[in-house]
Order: structure tokens, then sequence, then C-alpha cells
């Protein structure tokens, strides 16, 4: 692998489609995600954006078309291959480890990096690599204060920036974000933005939406999805004056 | 945090004195009753590392049991002692071999069924040794001369069996504490929380979760190597599901998610079994014991559901209020 390289496009889709028995839910969709860029997909409920996260990540096989990853064709991949790669992703609905600290959430996303699982004397926390990483994450994620409280007793937006969290402790290269503002407070949805724009610098991150007042703020670039297919994909500019948008989406 | 696990390792360092003096303490009856519990609580813990680590119900932990115990009395030589030395590391890789092979296939199943895929597994080993005369069939065979490690260790002798099946209890309890907190067993229980989060993030849960499953049997093996010597003899009940049911209600009974609660769990088990059959205190109902057991078994599952392990906390809750522990364990419950 060569990052630099790739500087440009981190993950592309080319005519990504996914069939469920007859339902078309993804219908040939491409894609390309960028380094110091936020690619926003947004679209109507149905509309196959959780799917197609879904086959970027590796979590479902794509009915037809191909994923390149950092210049390598990863169709083939399993999920956990791919996260290895440097693919990291958040979920809709909160799939954090509730039972464990904040920290520990952290520290096993981290030691996925580190696993040497064969090290079976050697305990956990003594991995200096994962234990900085999971500090470093959390810190990053505004969640240094709650580094011993089980994850189940965070607040809704706190466990959302654990999500995050969670994702940045793998040290990924491209970031596909599920719907991270869902159910937040005002002030969360402030800081989460903030997080998001600083964390573009140095990643390619893909950010599916309903806030529309957030993803305006803060996409490069914007996609929309209706019905499985991509009606648009451009800037936030040229989208929001984009006739076909309007009236499939924005409208009334 | 620190002063808690401090508090665990106090107990079960004094469970392990306890039973290092026991022979002190009591007869042959109890030398060999102790003896037998012992290797239970080995079973025990083999099966508490696939259900409450890695969150994977195996309702066939007795086929690993009944291959250790197998192997040890098929592969000892018939008029003289075989080496302890191979024997036993045999016997736990025969039991590991197979524990391999049904996990290989079993673990591409979820919930219902791999419990039962591993049941039917653990049939199979069953009724292989059950109808074929491969081990005696139905009437099993004997062991005659128990192995031995040169002049050092007889296993023939009840005291020395007693104490290297001690030794073989506190070697499995500490490997396995010190494997769950390294990266591996965080990982288990991350698979156990949430694997597809553990997928998520670039854990190939499969894998890990074969590794488990083969230790796991490897365990089981030892136990049931340690059974067939301490017995002498080996018959198709040792692989029955009746004994995979019964070290699942152990771990229960003794609270699942806790390395001691296998131990426990296999000592309450066990006792109770010996108070119900008791004819001293029961006449000639204690040939019923079977009910006696049940009924308390299901009892102590309605009123201990987090097994005995977690009686202490329940005493304190009721003492002095809900405690800031099961708040997050009532949590941890609903989120979940």
């Amino acid at each position: 692998m060569k990052p630099e390289a790739n500087a440009g496009v981190l993950l592309r889709g080319r005519e990504i489609s996914r069939r469920w028995g007859g339902l078309v839910a993804v219908d040939r969709v491409s894609i390309e995600l960028e380094r110091g860029s936020v690619h926003a997909v947004i679209g109507t409920n149905g509309a196959g954006k959780s799917t197609l996260i879904n086959i970027l990540s590796g979590e479902i096989p794509p009915s037809g078309g191909s994923v390149e990853l950092l210049g390598q064709d990863v169709t083939g991949w399993t999920q956990p291959k791919r996260a290895r790669a440097g693919l990291g992703r958040s979920y809709q609905r909160n799939t954090i480890y509730p039972t464990f600290t904040v920290f520990e959430n952290c520290r096993l996303a981290a030691q996925a990096r580190t696993q040497k699982p064969w090290a079976w004397w050697q305990s956990a926390q003594r991995c200096d690599a994962s234990t900085t990483a999971a500090r470093q994450a959390a810190a990053k994620a505004g969640l240094e204060p709650l580094l011993d409280r089980a994850a189940g007793l965070l607040s809704h937006g706190q466990k959302r920036q654990l999500e995050i969290a969670m994702c940045l402790a793998t040290a990924p290269e491209v970031l596909l974000l599920d719907e991270p503002l869902a159910g937040m407070g005002a002030e969360e949805t402030e800081r989460m933005l903030a997080l998001l724009a600083e964390l573009r610098a140095d990643h390619a991150i893909l950010l599916v939406e309903h806030d529309m007042d957030a993803v305006f703020r803060i996409a490069d670039h914007i996609t929309v999805m209706v019905n499985g297919c991509v009606i648009a994909s451009d800037t936030p500019d040229a989208i929001r004056t984009n006739p076909q948008v309007q009236s499939a989406y924005l409208g009334h | 945090m620190n002063h808690i696990d401090r508090s665990k390792a106090a107990f079960v360092a004094a469970c392990f004195a306890v039973l290092a003096l026991l022979p002190l303490l009591t007869g042959s009856y109890g030398v060999d009753l102790v003896t037998k519990i012992m290797v239970y609580a080995i079973f025990a813990l083999s099966l508490e590392l696939l259900v409450g680590a890695t969150g994977l119900v195996c309702f066939g932990q007795a086929a690993f049991f009944g291959i250790g115990a197998y192997a040890a009395v098929l592969l000892s030589p018939a008029s003289e002692a075989a080496g302890l030395w191979w024997l036993l590391p045999v016997s736990i890789v025969a039991a590991a071999m197979y524990a391999l092979a049904v996990g290989a296939l079993s673990l591409r199943t979820k919930g219902v069924y791999f419990i039962m895929v591993t049941l039917a597994f653990a049939q199979m080993a069953y009724y292989v040794v059950h109808d074929t005369p491969l081990g005696g069939g139905t009437d099993g065979i004997y062991l005659y001369v128990k192995p031995a490690l040169g002049s050092l260790i007889d296993l023939d002798g009840s005291l020395t069996l007693y104490f290297f099946t001690l030794a073989c209890l506190v070697a499995a309890f500490a490997f396995l504490a010190v494997l769950l907190r390294s990266r591996f067993g965080r990982a288990l229980a991350g698979i156990r929380v949430n694997e597809q989060r553990m997928r998520a993030t670039g854990f190939s849960t499969y894998p890990y979760k074969l590794a488990a499953f083969t230790l796991s049997g490897g365990i089981a093996g030892l136990a049931g190597f340690l059974f067939a010597v301490k017995d002498g003899f080996v018959n198709p009940e040792l692989m029955s599901w009746h004994l995979s049911g019964a070290v699942l209600i152990m771990i229960i009974l003794g609270g699942i998610g806790h390395l001691r609660g296998a131990l426990i769990g296999a000592f309450a088990f066990a006792l109770l079994q010996e108070f119900f059959k008791s004819e001293a205190i029961f006449g000639a109902f204690a040939k019923h014991w079977h009910l006696g057991l049940g009924l308390t078994i299901i009892a102590s599952v309605a009123l201990l559901p987090r097994g005995l392990v977690g009686l202490p906390g329940q005493w304190r809750e009721r003492l002095i209020g809900r405690s800031r522990s099961a708040t997050v364990g009532q949590e941890a419950m609903n989120e979940a």
C-alpha cells in the first residue's frame, strides 16, 4: 500500500448495486471519497443509504459493481480485513460495548491494530500502542473526563461521540459515518460538527445524515439518492438549486 | 476496581488453600469426593471459557470430557503404567482436536442453532462409543494400571491423585485468569458483547471463536483424563447430554461470567447431589434425589439471577438499597 500515491481518492465505489429479491435497494451507484473532504449522502428513508454504507464497509456483498480502497480492489475482502486496511465505520444505532468502560471501548477498538492473540500471558492493559491510541481517540471526541464510566451509562449524545471515538481509535483513513447526529441536541450537534471539521483534514469522510442544516454546512460534496439511484451529485450550492432534487426531496 | 480484584483473588486463594489442607481434616471418602468435585470444577471452567467469556452456549461439552477420558484408558498399556508425561498431553490434544473439528463446523451457526449443532456432535461421539466395540460398547472399559511419572508421581494413590488434581485445577484457573486479561481474552469479551462491532473494528471473529472452542475442548479433555484415572473406568455415559447439561447447570448455579463461579458452581452442584442422595438424611426418599436437586436448582435460578457469585451483592443491595454497580448492570441490560 502506498497511501501517498492515493492522496486523492481513498475509497471508490463503482456501479454498486444490491438487489434483495425483486427489490433494487442500490442501483448502480458510483461514489468517490477524497482525503480532506466530507462527502454527504442524503435521501429519504429507504433510499438505500445504509445499504450503500454496508456494501462499502463489507458488511454485505454487492450484487454488482466494485469497491476500491486506497487503490486496491477490495470487493472480495471481508469486513474485518477492510477495517484493518483503514476503513472505519460508525453505526446508525449505537453499537458500543455497554458493559465496558469508555476507555475499554476505545482500547478494544485500538487493539484491532495490534491484535497479537498469541501473547496470552500479557495483560491487554500493558499494550501501550492500544492504550495510547484509545486515550487520544477519546480525547479527540471529547470523552476524556468520562474514561472510567460504563459506556451504557452515557447520555445518548455521548454514546454517539463514543461511536466516533471507537472509529478513530483504529486509525482509519476513511470514515463511513451513518447518521452521527441522530437524536442529538443543538449543543451536541455543534460539538460533533466541529469534530468532523477537524477530522476532515486527514480523512476521507462519508456522511449519511438527515439533519439538512448540518449537511449543507459541513459537506464539500453531496450525493442525493432516491429509491436506490443517484439523482444528483454536486457541490452543496448546486444541489440546493437543483430542480430535480427540490422536487424529489428538499421541496414542499 | 483494584480493590475488588484483590478481594476476588484473596477469595480464590483461600479456596485453594482450604483444598490443599482438606486431606488433613477428612478421611478417604472426603478425599475421593473432593477429587471428583475438583475434576468437575476443571470441566466447568472449560465451559465457562465458552459461555461466560465468549458468549457461546455449547451443549456438547461432555464429548470433549469423554474423549479425554477414553483416550486415557484406550492408550494406556494393559499391564504397565503409562507415562504421565505423554498420556496427559495426548489425551488433552485428542479432545482439543475433536473440539477443533466440531468448532470449525458449528461456529458457522449462531444462537439456538449453535446449541443444537454442538449437541448433535456430542451425540455422534456418544453413539460411536456406545454402539461400536471400540471402547467396550455400553459396558465401558477398565483402566487397570494408572499412569505414573517414573517413581515421582503414581496416580494410583488417592492422595497423590488428589494433589495432582488440585494442581491441575489451580493451573487451569490461573491459565484462564491470565488468558482472559490478555488481548485474546478481551477480544473474546468483545465478541460476547457485540460481535458485529468487533468485525467492523477489524477483528476476524471466527478464528478467535475457534481458538476459544479448541482450548475449551482441551481443558474439558484434561478433566476427562483425571476422571478416568480417578474412577479407573470409562463408559459412554461420560459423553451423554446429561453431563453436558449438568456442567451447564454448574456454571449457571455458580454465576456465569466469573471464573470463580465455575468453581463455586461445581462444588454447590456436587454437594447438593450428595445431600439429596444421603440416606442418613432422607431415608428411603433418598432414591428420589433427582427431585430434590431439580427443585433446588429451579429455586436458586429464580432467586439468584446472578448465581451464587452474585449473592453478596444481592444482600448488600437489600441492606443498603440499590448500589451504583447494580444500576450500571441494569443499564447495561437495557442496552443489550
